[in-house]
């Protein structure tokens, strides 16, 4: 891979929409490279080892997404982004500027973590983390697990603990029983997403599973030893567990696309029908432009990979499929919102930003994010309020999107030199301008 | 898939080797990761790259998210005591 040639495009973000985005566009013979944070393809819902059994269309669509066809930067990060043809990434160590002559984000999603006394400890994940490190080799065989978290992400996290050994004490959904029951009716509309749900709870059957519940502690000395769980009037019951996978549904991650500037709906990277963002230039695809599950983010991924070289027609089923797709995805956002009564859980002493150990007590809810940043530090840490900013947006109605370069943790002189060979933006990023005397 | 050796505070451990740094870690029962400022551990929390909860110091090269880090051959890894 040179820097110097000019590519037809860039595809941030390895998982479905990613992949699927890349292939469509390989296949017209365009100069296509793929950038993932992660050392492998999949991103998230695909994540293996090698001899880990895949969809097909997984597999098919990671042998056509690979050299010399695609070619693939991974375990490297786009850290800036001066222009949107201009992408300065670190691989892995070494920072270099990429050109481009269109953008594809398909940067996925992340978790929602609230904070609650005792989420810091050692044990306390998110849930799709749980499936993450079991998937990535973390043994579970024998250890007691709890699962508290909302929507249907919950089932194929608890159905990998019992694979992998651990023995489920509780899966808990927050979100109450007719909101879960309504839901499950709704799935009789689409029998391949039912036939899973259904596969997933005889997988997990000797778990008991309760609705309208939540941890309100977790405690133990150095490592995770007790969950208190509660919710809606029920009384407190404490679970001994090894691990609580636990978050609040699943965010876009827009970070990149907020820096390219592109418009933001709700809390995803607004698109038009050919999943154009607001910026000339950059396109978007899956779940960063709203949660709604692989299967639309692989026909989203197709028509922005096809839309980003200049073909701006594609078989009509896409568009009927992706409409079909993104109505779950509002489905599920309403069914699984976060109740309100996960902010009751924060105490003067919770750590609510993780990077900085700013407390609750230390938080005026009065204030703006901005003016918290400069009081406490909250948000100015290693995540770049990737976590605290989603926790106070929820908390304190804070407006936390602020980003700024660089992304993630780049060798800066790598990174000074990339922006200085750049042709000067709009305007400095914040971060460079002097403080006004 | 083959065992590899990488080194703990310097202590050489065994773990295969197709896994990520962080499950190696807590194979190996490390569960303190950092430390924050009271010197309270703290762990993964994500597993995805966003959280830097798990960062440690690899090769000496300091804040390294070890769910992003395959482990091979070799590798040093230095974490807070336990």
């Amino acid at each position: 891979m040179t820097e110097s040639r000019r590519l037809d495009l860039v595809v941030v973000g390895g998982g479905p929409a990613g992949l699927a985005a890349a292939e469509a566009a390989a296949r017209h013979g365009k100069q296509v490279l793929l950038i993932d944070q992660a050392p492998r393809l999949g991103g998230q819902i695909w994540r293996h080892r090698d001899g880990d059994p895949l969809p097909r269309v997984a597999r098919d669509l990671m042998r056509a997404a690979r050299p010399p066809r695609v070619s693939l930067a991974l375990g490297a990060s786009v850290v800036d982004a001066p222009t949107p043809d201009r992408l300065v990434v670190d691989f892995g160590g070494r920072v270099a500027t990429v050109e481009t002559t269109a953008v594809v984000l398909a940067t996925g999603a992340m978790e929602r973590f609230l904070p609650f006394p005792g989420w810091t400890l050692p044990g306390v994940v998110g849930v799709g983390a749980l499936q993450a490190l079991i998937k990535s080799g973390t043994p579970l065989a024998g250890a007691r697990v709890v699962i508290a978290g909302t929507g249907p992400l919950i089932w194929p996290v608890a159905e990998a603990v019992v694979r992998a050994g651990g023995i489920l004490e509780l899966i808990a959904e927050q979100a109450g029983r007719s909101a879960v029951v309504g839901f499950g009716a709704a799935l009789l509309t689409r029998p391949g997403l039912l036939g899973r749900a259904i596969g997933y709870r005889r997988a997990t059957w000797r778990a008991p599973f309760r609705t309208g519940s939540w941890p309100l502690r977790a405690e133990g000395g150095g490592r995770l030893e007790t969950v208190i769980m509660g919710g809606g009037g029920a009384r407190e019951s404490r679970i001994d567990a090894d691990w609580l996978a636990t978050a609040a549904g699943l965010i876009p991650r827009t970070d990149l696309g907020r820096l390219l500037g592109c418009r933001i709906e709700g809390d995803a990277l607004a698109v038009d029908a050919a999943q154009a963002t607001s910026v000339p230039g950059v396109w978007a695809a899956g779940e960063c432009t709203g949660v709604s599950g692989d299967e639309g983010a692989r026909i989203e991924g197709t028509i922005a990979g096809l839309a980003a070289i200049g073909i701006t027609e594609w078989p009509a089923p896409l568009t009927r499929r992706r409409t079909r797709t993104r109505a779950f995805g509002v489905r599920l956002a309403r069914t699984f919102a976060p109740r309100a009564e996960l902010r009751d859980r924060v105490e003067d002493s919770t750590m609510v930003c993780r990077c900085e150990d700013v407390r609750a007590g230390a938080l005026d809810p009065a204030w703006e994010f901005r003016q918290a940043k400069l009081w406490t530090r909250i948000g100015m840490g290693a995540c770049q309020a990737r976590v605290c900013g989603s926790a106070c947006s929820f908390l304190y109605g804070w407006d936390a999107n602020t980003v700024r370069p660089p992304l993630e943790q780049p060798q800066l002189g790598g990174w000074a030199r990339a922006i200085m060979a750049s042709p000067p933006r709009d305007g400095p990023p914040d971060s460079l301008v002097p403080p006004e005397s | 898939m083959i065992d590899v050796v990488i080194l703990v505070n310097g202590v050489p451990r065994r773990v295969t080797g197709d896994i990520s740094l962080a499950a190696a870690l807590w194979r190996l029962d490390q569960v303190t990761f950092r430390q924050d400022t009271s010197g309270a551990p703290r762990a993964p929390l994500c597993a995805m790259g966003v959280c830097y909860e798990c960062r440690v110091t690899v090769d000496g090269v300091t804040g390294l998210r070890a769910c992003l880090v395959q482990v091979r051959e070799g590798l040093a890894v230095e974490v807070p005591h336990d």
